[in-house]
């Protein structure tokens, strides 16, 4: 039977075939191209476990040649870069609250007299520990420090200080996540990356379907203005972004144990803005897809480097200062710092405030391009 | 004609995409109560032309009124009093052919909306497969849903795109029986079509092909303002006659009609000078009427040379 055989110019047709398709299709064909790419970059020179440059601030009462040295290690370590000199207490909650600094070393008062008697003063190092990973390398860093740092002041009769036990005792107080539970980091930011990815996706797939199918001509040739059916179009995924909310607060509460120290309703009205701008980036993609296949890639296109570059995954602090600023720009960025603020800083509206513009001239500016495409879709 | 009976009453309609000319300079009149038929090739600009009456467009140039209402800045008013049916189905297939009439009914505000829904469904004969989802309709079944639906909101003015396409004969049949009846009571019928039979069955017609208008009037009309002759050939071996007759002057159509030869051209005269030879022997020549299609492809092919 000479049909059953398998026939090299059948398949060869078919082959050829395939790929006039795939060239037609550019979008897809630019997305199979340019998602390795995407990720190849992302993965091969923005992601950093072993995240360096810290933003520390030092609080130094001792104005010692020790405590000099001290700073110096921690620079040349190059774990830390010094980046402030807070004045008060009040000031060191707020810098660590806000993000701005991950570290606060203190140096207390008369730590230098007390070096030189022998009394091992103890030298407070206080760490901004909701990510575990970003801070773990930079305490293992110090701690190594602790032995050796000083041993170039400790000369002479001094020298005797050196070595164990070390000159000085390092406490280190990790604020907000204590016992360095991953689940306390990756749970609550969990919110962030489901929302960007449902409502980005299931955006552009809604409004491309109802193009796909000819139903968007249909819909628009009645009196519903274009705003409402834009607008009735959403809402629906707004409500799913909300049960999706309250059921990862639900499990971060009794299946993960999250601590939830801060505001509930003010992160809920806060999830607001951020779920608009992620329904924003829907439209827009749905305004340039031509199908659903399309909608969706373009959808991952953006969901990628939300994911990689937003200190969800890894930490924030790790990355080159380019794929930081990228970060910047995403609204998952901020968003993961409102929620993990809220919930395990117990962050006011006053701490958050400064992650909010972002999202909010993101959100603007998405929903100008958004609603400039879809109208001109229409016509 | 009083200018109150026309429901749609535009000139110079004009719409570009690019620099390309879709839709160029056409007017059209249309009287209340009548089904007018809107042909042309593929690509000669109807559906742009639906779409630019119905405010899914803005044309590029001209101006008029539709149901009395003027077209580019009163669109929102036309929608309320049109019923457009889209040449693909454009209903929701995950939804049941219930909820499809109950949420066109609400669009479009229908007083009374639960007793508008029942009787649409009684008329289409689906009360018992209300709770059907429209997706699993046949073709015929989905154009009558549709039909329905554009119905609901008691439009004055129907605008279907190709509605038959793809539906069997009998179905083709009840359809355009209703749309006489619905265009006795009143409604005014704007309809596109590649079917022959169906323009025959439109009071008036226009034509339009690369975007223009090329001729309009009554079937007789158009027919007649064509101004084409038309000799039919019956004899043995006709493809071969249709090879040798094809190309000499005054020829402009040779088709094939079964087991006979249509042959057409506009001057009379050279094209009995051209067929003469072979109007002898084993051939038998009547001079008959033109059909439309003979007409329309005439003026389609006028219109090649003189537009593209």
């Amino acid at each position: 039977m000479k049909l059953h055989e398998f026939n090299w110019r059948r398949f060869w047709t078919i082959v050829g075939k395939e790929f006039i398709q795939m060239r037609r299709d550019r979008v897809t064909f630019a997305m199979m191209i340019g998602i390795p790419l995407l990720q190849l970059i992302l993965f091969g020179y923005a992601i950093n476990s072993d995240p360096k440059h810290l933003p520390t601030a030092v609080y130094s009462a001792d104005n010692s040649v020790f405590s000099r040295t001290i700073v110096w290690g921690l620079r040349n370590s190059s774990y830390f870069d010094i980046v402030r000199e807070p004045k008060s207490e009040a000031e060191i909650q707020r810098l660590l609250a806000q993000g701005t600094v991950q570290f606060v070393v203190h140096i207390p008062v008369d730590f230098s007299r007390k070096l030189l008697r022998g009394e091992r003063p103890d030298l407070l190092l206080e760490a901004d520990a909701t990510d575990p990973s970003a801070v773990g390398y930079a305490i293992a860093a110090i701690n190594l420090l602790t032995t050796t740092v000083l041993n170039r002041d400790l000369t002479g009769p001094l020298t005797n200080l050196r070595g164990s036990p070390t000159p000085f005792n390092l406490v280190v107080h990790q604020h907000y996540n204590p016992e360095n539970i991953t689940q306390n980091n990756i749970v609550p930011g969990l919110m962030g990356v489901m929302l960007t990815m449902t409502m980005i996706i299931i955006t552009a797939l809604a409004i491309t379907r109802e193009r796909e199918r000819g139903t968007m001509e249909n819909l628009l040739s009645t009196p519903a203005r274009p705003g409402e059916v834009m607008i009735g179009k959403i809402v629906p995924y707004i409500t799913v972004g909300y049960i999706q909310v309250f059921l990862i607060l639900l499990a971060s509460k009794f299946l993960f144990n999250v601590p939830i120290v801060g505001s509930v309703s003010l992160l809920l009205v806060l999830t607001f803005p951020f779920i608009v701008a992620n329904l924003a980036v829907g439209i827009t993609f749905s305004t340039i897809a031509k199908n659903q296949l399309q909608a969706v890639q373009m959808a991952f296109f953006f969901f990628l480097p939300s994911l990689l570059l937003s200190g969800y995954m890894f930490p924030f602090r790790g990355m080159p200062g380019w794929a930081q600023d990228i970060g910047e720009i995403l609204p998952l960025t901020h968003f993961l710092r409102v929620v993990r603020g809220i919930l395990l800083k117990g962050n006011g509206f006053a701490e958050i405030a400064p992650d909010l513009w972002p999202i909010a001239l993101f959100l603007v500016m998405m929903l100008a391009i958004g609603i400039k495409r879809y109208r001109q879709t229409l016509d | 004609m009083n200018p109150s009976d026309l429901v749609i009453d535009v000139q110079g309609i004009t719409k570009r995409f690019g620099n390309r000319t879709v839709v160029n300079n056409i007017p059209m009149q249309v009287r209340r109560g009548e089904i007018y038929g809107f042909l042309g090739p593929n690509g000669s600009g109807k559906t742009t032309f639906l779409r630019m009456l119905c405010g899914l467009l803005k044309p590029d140039g001209g101006s008029g009124r539709c149901l009395g209402f003027d077209i580019r800045s009163e669109s929102g008013e036309i929608k309320k009093n049109i019923g457009y049916m889209t040449q693909r189905f454009s209903f929701y297939e995950d939804l049941t052919i219930e909820e499809n009439l109950d949420f066109i009914a609400r669009i479009y505000g229908v007083p009374g909306r639960k007793a508008a829904v029942e009787k649409s469904l009684e008329q289409l004969g689906m009360t018992a497969r209300r709770s059907q989802l429209a997706g699993t309709l046949s073709g015929g079944w989905k154009q009558r849903l549709a039909l329905s639906a554009c119905l609901i909101h008691e439009p004055q003015l129907l605008l279907l795109d190709e509605p038959t396409a793809g539906v069997d004969p009998k179905a083709r049949r009840d359809f355009w029986e209703e749309i006489h009846q619905l265009a006795a009571g009143g409604l005014t019928v704007l309809i596109t079509t590649h079917y022959m039979d169906e323009a025959e069955r439109c009071h008036r017609l226009a034509y339009i092909a690369y975007g223009n208008l090329l001729a309009r009037g009554s079937v007789e009309e158009v027919v007649k303002a064509a101004g084409l002759t038309t000799w039919e050939a019956a004899g043995p071996d006709l493809p071969a006659l249709a090879e040798k007759i094809r190309g000499k002057p005054g020829v402009e159509q040779v088709v094939a009609f079964g087991t006979t030869l249509h042959i057409s051209g506009r001057d009379a005269a050279q094209l009995r000078a051209s067929v003469g030879p072979w109007m002898t022997g084993a051939y038998r020549w009547q001079q008959i009427e033109s059909g439309l299609e003979d007409v329309f492809i005439s003026l389609m092919e006028t219109a090649k040379d003189n537009f593209s």
